[in-house]
């Protein structure tokens, strides 16, 4: 049933998603790899969409993702299973006083966890950029070399790692002005 | 009369927490000044040091920041149902405002407008993803090994479409490995200050 499944999915996500928002990505692409609940480019928008409206990214992209799988009783599942196993392991860490997170074993494991979300992280921008920036489709139709770069995206894409770097505005303020460039410019 | 200003104070939880799940943008991190201004300040709920000690749990446990902050400070102040009620009330804002944007957006999705305006974002979708991995990085790579593992785990991901929960555990069974293994080199990667937050 596609209640347990959501529920299951976004349990895993919440669980394992360590360091919040952005890490959920990854988990939301094996998603879409594993059930085609969404696509790759739809999962982009949705990105988007939750991170230029209020609230925290997982929860936003477990609504979203959870509402276009199952309607409403689907967000409000996906979004359950997202807070799930941060409930519990708060409470259980606030109700008995345990210090977890500073014993040695939990720290070692950190250790090795901690690097292995940057990764993630990072790779879930590849599988962004390949989406975004590169029209393998198009090459794949045409083999035609200047078809696998969208240049008017990867231009865009490179002013705003500059300027992200440069100034340390609110990723909104970037979110508004490339939606603004790709009106103008019609992509 | 104890159950009347219990119910008060769960229902001044929920508002509180339902006004930070409204009015920040971007998660997390951008939620944690919020909160203190919240819970510290205006309602003195739980001190400026109580609340350092819950950030850093939050960070170092699973699950979003925010979430793990409103259930650690819901449960300081008034017990499980505190910690449930303080969850609720940041999650329903995104709840009510994503479900809305979706029912929204599926109509819209195809209008050219729409599509020119969501093929200037993604570009910067990606620019975003690429500088929080580049952020990330800086306070999660503390040595060579913690550079191999990262690197390790995007080649797994996009070349052998490993999947995100495996590259986890990996990270989790090398730091655990060197523990039990190495004990000395575990002692001094922790007190070298393997743990940044």
């Amino acid at each position: 049933m596609i209640y347990i499944r959501l529920f299951l999915e976004f349990f895993k996500a919440g669980l394992f998603a360590i360091g919040g928002g952005l890490a959920t990505i990854p988990f939301l692409q094996d998603i879409s790899r594993k059930t085609g609940w969404f696509t790759s480019q739809e999962l982009i928008d949705m990105i988007a969409i939750s991170e230029s409206t209020p609230g925290p990214i997982g929860i936003n992209m477990a609504t979203y993702v959870g509402y276009e799988t199952a309607n409403l009783a689907g967000a409000i599942i996906a979004v359950i299973g997202e807070v799930t196993p941060s409930v519990i392991i708060i409470v259980l860490i606030a109700h008995y006083y345990l210090k977890f997170s500073e014993h040695p074993m939990m720290q070692s494991g950190f250790y090795g966890i901690r690097p292995a979300v940057a990764g993630l992280i990072g790779a879930a921008g590849f599988e962004v950029a390949k989406i975004s920036l590169f029209n393998i489709d198009k090459y794949l139709l045409s083999h035609d070399v200047f078809d696998i770069i969208n240049i008017k995206s990867v231009l865009l894409f490179t002013t705003i790692v500059f300027l992200l770097n440069k100034y340390k505005k609110h990723p909104i303020y970037f979110l508004l002005g490339a939606a603004i460039i790709g009106i103008i410019f019609k992509f | 009369m104890k159950t009347k200003s219990h119910l008060k104070l769960l229902i001044e939880l929920f508002a509180t927490f339902f006004k930070i799940g409204s009015f920040t943008f971007g998660g997390g991190y951008a939620m944690i000044p919020l909160i203190e201004r919240e819970v510290v300040e205006n309602k003195k709920w739980v001190t400026s040091d109580e609340v350092i000690d819950v950030f850093a749990v939050a960070q170092s446990m699973p699950g979003a920041i925010a979430i793990n902050s409103s259930t650690f400070i819901g449960y300081k102040i008034a017990g499980k149902k505190g910690a449930l009620v303080a969850t609720a009330g940041v999650i329903l804002p995104s709840l009510l405002i994503i479900t809305l944007i979706a029912m929204f957006f599926s109509k819209v999705q195809d209008n050219p407008m729409v599509k020119a305006v969501f093929s200037g974002i993604r570009p910067a979708i990606v620019a975003l993803i690429l500088t929080a991995a580049i952020k990330v990085s800086k306070t999660s790579i503390v040595d060579k090994i913690g550079l191999l593992l990262a690197v390790l785990a995007v080649v797994l991901v996009v070349v052998f479409d490993v999947q995100a929960i495996v590259v986890i555990l990996g990270g989790a069974a090398v730091g655990l490995g060197i523990y039990y293994l190495f004990p000395l080199k575990a002692a001094r990667i922790l007190s070298d200050g393997g743990h940044k937050d």
